[in-house]
């Protein structure tokens, strides 16, 4: 199993007094661009320890918000392919759908590719629904917009024969011809996030990489989703590493100290609430079916995280302990961290990536330095030896 | 071929279009608001007194979605103007409320060979401010709840309890909001082009307003009946961005007397 570490570069010191929105409407006026730039080099020094310690690397882009200050995530993985070694770099996810220029992207990718020496996992998002204002892009017809722009990359990335010509409803390309090509051939490998059997589906018939995020013990029928299409698709097994599980991650060297560390991380989900509402379902972001429930509830989505004996949690506002029990968060000594992780691997079927929040919100430096040398010392290890479950027993 | 009372179904073009008829006499196209047709029932009738109203539903509001490459009142005025020919339609008077009234813009710009009047409503379809001046209210800025506070004058039309109304309604609602943003999300509710077309209009046209209209303000109604050649500009009180809801009597009789007028 790879671990990847991954912070969402927060602008923790605006978590005070925000008022109630900490994204999209919040003034820029409370962030100290001297801070942010310490915050970022930090968070830099971070990742280039967790390098160094054998973790791969995760990032993501947020707009207008304190919660995550990569804007842009090119920019971050730009610094990453040049001071990193060794880490797989992670995007997930590049928002596609906010983004009206497909060959940029490939433009960018590739040459982030070709700079980190093929270390680059192009994972791809539509985008949050609150940063369609942001963006402006059309909230409306995001999913075959979505699905096209990759399309555009891929067929960018593996074409090397000279210039084509692309002309959609979306997209207009002349004499196409990105340089530099990736070093990964055919190209760097796609993943995606997915909370819906249709889209694990639609990922699994093309063999990219899904994650899930919150979907705790109930994550497997996800998983299953992908391994039938998969298996229509190229009549075998999909390896473990075509699955990923986005975890919060704290560990400690006594079950005090990673409770403590816990309740740090767990200020991440803690702040999903300051989304002001007006922006939280933008139209035609989900289904006209899936509107007329959410009207019918009152507003609210119902939550879908699940722990191991199907008691339903709710991530914003769950203690530590529920988190855990939801596979949410793994937190505690290095040996309950292993079994944690191990028995919600063996749950899922086979898990050949943990992509770990093993920093957020408040979390010091000292803290996050410490939390990624104890998993590192006691904990990786042990995971990159972990025996996958049997797939074809798993798979029944 | 004609069109029998009550709802019907219409193939324009391979699309097929929703259309409620009521009423005879002179022909009025009633082109519906970014709510669909949700409370424009009594408007509809006392339109219908006096001539026969035709409704057509914009598609992605009704049942089907909208055809693929269907996303503009560009798409929507060809539609229409393609319904009035197969219809064998003349001496149309297109009425039009909030986007509907933005539609009915857009079709009188390309011709208005089978129209005699035209009544804009509340209309969307221009851009009069500065580059950082939003002219049409941002309602993607707030709750829809608050969206009707700023929506309605009378302030009884924002009490609605969506849990109790029938799925039919909500289904309506779900398409309506997202169709709109189909139609309408950026450039937001207008086409650049527009307005310095607004002059290729030469029939008899009123510019009815809310006056107390706070999603498009009467000085936005204003400026846009002034790109339009002799245009009527005339407020109706107390009522808010949907007078057809608002103030139903007031609206229609004005629409009608202006429709029947030489």
């Amino acid at each position: 199993m790879r671990v990847f570490h991954f912070t969402e570069q927060p602008y923790s010191p605006a978590w005070v007094d925000h008022g109630g929105a900490l994204r999209i409407t919040i003034p820029n006026s409370k962030c100290d661009p001297k801070l942010a730039g310490d915050l970022l080099h930090r968070y830099y020094d971070e990742w280039q320890l967790a390098d160094e310690l054998g973790f791969d690397i995760m990032v993501n882009e947020h707009h207008s918000t304190a919660t995550c200050m990569a804007s842009t995530v090119v920019v971050t993985l730009s610094v990453l392919a040049r001071i990193t070694k060794k880490a797989r770099l992670l995007v997930l996810g590049y928002p596609l759908a906010h983004r009206p220029d497909p060959l940029r992207a490939a433009e960018e990718l590739a040459t982030i590719d070709v700079i980190s020496r093929g270390r680059l996992n192009m994972g791809f998002v539509k985008g949050v629904p609150s940063e369609f204002t942001p963006s402006n892009a059309n909230p409306v017809g995001i999913e075959e917009r979505y699905w096209e722009a990759l399309d555009f990359i891929v067929k960018a990335m593996t074409t090397h024969d000279g210039p084509f010509n692309w002309e959609s409803e979306n997209f207009h390309y002349r004499q196409v011809n990105i340089w530099p090509r990736p070093m990964q051939t055919p190209h760097p490998p796609v993943w995606s996030t997915t909370g819906s059997k249709h889209n694990a589906q639609r990922l699994g018939e093309r063999g990219y990489t899904m994650a899930t995020l919150g979907t705790g013990y109930a994550t497997k029928p996800l998983y299953d989703a992908y391994r039938e299409s998969y298996r229509a698709s190229f009549h075998r097994e999909p390896p473990p590493d075509r699955f990923g599980y986005l975890g919060l991650v704290a560990v400690g060297s006594t079950e005090a100290e990673a409770r403590r560390r816990g309740e740090l991380v767990a200020d991440y989900l803690r702040t999903l609430p300051f989304t002001p509402a007006p922006f939280r379902n933008p139209p035609g972001y989900i289904s006209v079916d899936d509107n007329v429930r959410l009207m019918k509830a009152g507003g609210r989505p119902p939550s879908r995280t699940q722990t191991k004996d199907g008691r339903i949690i709710n991530m914003m506002t769950g203690s530590v302990q529920d988190l855990i029990d939801a596979a949410m968060m793994f937190c505690g000594t290095p040996d309950q961290v292993y079994n944690q992780i191990t028995q919600f691997a063996e749950s899922c079927g086979g898990l050949g990536n943990l992509l770990s929040m093993t920093h957020a919100g408040f979390m010091s430096h000292e803290d996050t330095v410490e939390n990624l040398s104890l998993f590192a010392k006691e904990v990786l290890p042990r995971l990159k030896e972990y025996k996958q479950p049997n797939q074809a027993v798993a798979a029944e | 071929m004609t069109l029998t009372d009550g709802n019907s179904a219409v193939e324009v073009n391979g699309i097929e279009l929703e259309i409620n008829t009521r009423g005879s006499g002179r022909p009025i196209l009633f082109l519906h608001p970014e709510i669909g047709f949700d409370r424009a029932g009594p408007m509809l009738d006392l339109l219908a007194k006096k001539a026969k109203v035709i409704s057509p539903t914009n598609p992605g509001f009704g049942k089907a979605k909208a055809p693929p490459n269907f996303n503009s009142t560009d798409d929507l005025a060809y539609l229409y103007l393609d319904l009035l020919e197969k219809l064998d339609l003349r001496d149309v008077a297109v009425v039009g409320t909030g986007l509907g009234g933005w539609v009915a813009a857009q079709m009188a710009i390309k011709s208005t060979a089978r129209m005699s009047r035209l009544v804009l409503i509340d209309a969307f379809g221009v851009k009069n401010g500065d580059r950082v001046t939003r002219d049409v209210f941002d309602m993607y800025y707030v709750t829809e709840a608050d969206l009707a506070k700023v929506v309605y004058f009378d302030q009884k039309f924002t009490e609605r309890d969506l849990s109790k109304l029938p799925d039919e309604e909500l289904y309506a609602m779900a398409r309506a909001r997202e169709s709109t943003s189909l139609y309408g999300w950026k450039p937001y509710m207008h086409d650049p082009k527009l307005k310095g077309r607004l002059h290729r209009i030469h029939i008899p046209t009123l510019f009815l307003w809310g006056a107390e209209d706070k999603i498009v303000a009467p000085d936005y109604g204003r400026a846009y009946a002034a790109a339009v050649p002799n245009a009527k500009f005339e407020l109706i009180d107390r009522a808010g961005h949907f007078p057809h809801v608002e103030q139903p009597d007031e609206t229609a009789r004005r629409a009608l007397t202006f429709i029947e007028g030489n």
